[in-house]
């Protein structure tokens, strides 16, 4: 009987055939951390007489979801990371460096093949470089931590396969909240996702990324795809090498196939206040929209920069919209501005803030007022997430936010991109 | 393990952030301040009606959204016996065990807010006085209930100074 992706990869970490529903323990090969969890985890590796960190390469904390810090409580916090760090040798990646998830795709460590842990539920991003690679909370991480270990279920796999290509405007972000609408929230609770089809085989490496980091929105465990020559040239590019790609078996066996044409596939909106209640665009059409956001371990790279700036580029943020840009790392911020994307986007309006996650976690860097309705190309629409739970917040694609931005309401950024 | 409470009924798909929300969680290692907020994007005025001991009982998928611990521990910080639900999210779940907060899966149709409930952890049975009706308890995986029994995954690993399953 063959195995599937997830159960290959546990198999080698644990040293033992890895079956859907059998418990392992398996070594990982990385271990990350950011500011929102990463103090309590320290706290936990203390509580639990740890001493030394398994391996210092092989870890890494974030400063991003506080970034920098507005008060005093979480200036002390990023301190006690700070001075772990420096106490334990391993990198701490500060104010300004990115999204946690965007700077372990570019630090080359991650690559398939890998067992990951992060203390963030969307670790699950690194499914498109063919890892598995999954959230857990900082006391899990804080055992990883001193151990190099972790135990896991072995999780079934949903096989999600898309045919087709996306029309032109149709995006990576279209295609995920589409299908996170077809699956719901929970419905691939406890089990893993493994992307395929020649529309996963098309989607650019960043696109690949945006795809993955959202498989926790149905409830899953982690996002996978197969290793191909746009993830070799990925890590070729971000200095990472020498690793094995892990494929399905023919006879895997999987807890359901699902099957997608997104030929015609129109742009999407998750609606308010759930990551599911996903629509096409055009259903919202008009809807006055206060501020606009385009960052996010979801859609802050490159890639989105460009189509934001592609549509931003000699018009002007509506007079009554506001348009908050996080670049998701710096590496990409310093692209997007050697490249004349970020003159393109403030000239237009837009407030450019540091990189990291601030206005998608409500942490500061643009929380709404009551009754305000935001667009924004993040994963979560949760009542409250963005800081105030008077606000309502709509996802929807790069291309879509900054069309809305420019028309002061939601309209179809296939007018724009034609 | 016998627990007794009144039950505060909540639906599907309470999310982390509902729970305890980003505004607060990163700002404080401190539990105590964190539980005054807890469910408040919910309900304003939970905090001041949870009575010590009291379930909080909700449908599918509790827990969904992010990986913050803040979430188990604010609501055992607000004296929340148990969460009883008809699902619970994997990262939520495996938080609440590692930090000792008892997580419930069972059918959670026939009970509602205010509801007298005795949760019998050890004979996997609630029974819900004011109904007068009894609901069986999926058992735990046999890692959880080792982890439990030891005292949370911190107790686990200074017990063992690792993973034992043996």
């Amino acid at each position: 009987m063959g195995q599937t992706i997830v159960e290959k990869i546990l198999s080698r970490a644990s040293g033992k055939s890895a079956r859907a529903g059998e418990i392992v323990v398996a070594r990982v090969d990385w271990v990350m951390a950011q500011d929102g969890t990463a103090p309590l985890a320290i706290q936990a590796f203390e509580r639990m007489e740890g001493k030394r960190l398994f391996d210092p390469e092989r870890v890494n904390l974030v400063i991003d979801h506080s970034a920098p810090s507005p008060t005093e409580g979480i200036s002390n916090l990023h301190k006690l990371m700070r001075d772990f760090a420096r106490e334990q040798g391993c990198r701490l990646y500060d104010i300004g460096d990115g999204v946690c998830h965007q700077v372990v795709v570019e630090s080359g460590r991650v690559g398939p093949g890998c067992v990951v842990v992060g203390a963030d539920s969307h670790t699950c991003t690194y499914g498109a470089l063919n890892a598995f690679s999954t959230g857990v909370g900082s006391t899990d991480l804080a055992a990883a931590l001193i151990s190099g270990q972790i135990w896991f279920k072995v999780p079934e796999t949903i096989k999600i396969v898309c045919h087709g290509t996306l029309p032109p405007g149709v995006y990576a972000k279209d295609l995920i909240l589409y299908l996170i609408g077809d699956l719901t929230a929970d419905g691939a609770t406890y089990q893993a996702v493994e992307y395929t089809g020649e529309a996963i085989k098309a989607l650019s490496q960043e696109g690949r990324f945006t795809v993955a980091n959202m498989a926790v929105e149905m409830g899953a465990k982690a996002g996978l795809m197969e290793a191909d020559e746009k993830t070799f040239a990925w890590l070729a590019a971000h200095g990472g090498g020498g690793y094995t790609p892990v494929t399905a078996d023919p006879d895997a066996v999987y807890a359901a196939v699902k099957e997608y044409d997104i030929t015609n596939l129109e742009p999407q909106v998750a609606k308010p206040h759930r990551v599911d209640n996903v629509a096409p665009l055009r259903s919202v059409a008009g809807l006055k929209i206060d501020q606009g956001f385009i960052g996010t371990c979801t859609n802050g790279r490159l890639e989105d920069l460009r189509i934001a700036a592609g549509i931003l580029a000699g018009r002007k943020v509506h007079p009554g919209t506001r348009l908050i840009i996080a670049p998701a790392s710096r590496r990409i911020y310093l692209a997007a501005l050697r490249g004349g994307i970020l003159s393109t986007l403030v000239e237009a309006g837009a407030a450019v803030v540091t990189p990291g996650c601030g206005p998608c976690v409500g942490t500061h860097n643009g929380v709404p007022a009551d009754g305000e309705v935001v667009i924004s190309t993040a994963n979560r629409n949760f009542k409250g997430r963005m800081g105030n739970r008077n606000a309502e917040i709509y996802l929807a694609s790069p291309a879509a936010v900054a069309a809305a931005a420019v028309a002061g309401e939601v309209v179809d950024p296939r007018e724009f991109v034609k | 393990m016998r627990l007794q409470g009144r039950a505060h009924k909540f639906g599907d798909d309470v999310n982390t952030d509902y729970i305890i929300s980003g505004k607060y969680k990163f700002k404080t290692l401190d539990m105590n301040e964190l539980a005054r907020h807890v469910m408040e994007d919910l309900d304003p005025d939970f905090y001041r009606k949870i009575r010590p001991g009291d379930f909080i009982v909700a449908g599918a998928n509790f827990g969904c959204g992010s990986s913050r611990e803040q979430a188990p521990l604010a609501i055992k910080y607000a004296r929340i016996g148990a969460v009883l639900a008809k699902s619970f999210a994997r990262i939520f779940f495996r938080n609440a065990i590692n930090t000792g907060l008892p997580v419930v899966e069972c059918e959670t149709d026939q009970i509602q807010s205010s509801d007298e409930l005795v949760v019998d952890l050890a004979a996997g049975v609630i029974e819900n006085r004011t109904r007068g009706i009894k609901i069986p308890v999926k058992p735990l995986p046999p890692v959880m209930l080792k982890i439990l029994a030891d005292g949370g995954l911190v107790a686990h690993f200074k017990k063992y100074g690792g993973f034992n399953f043996g």
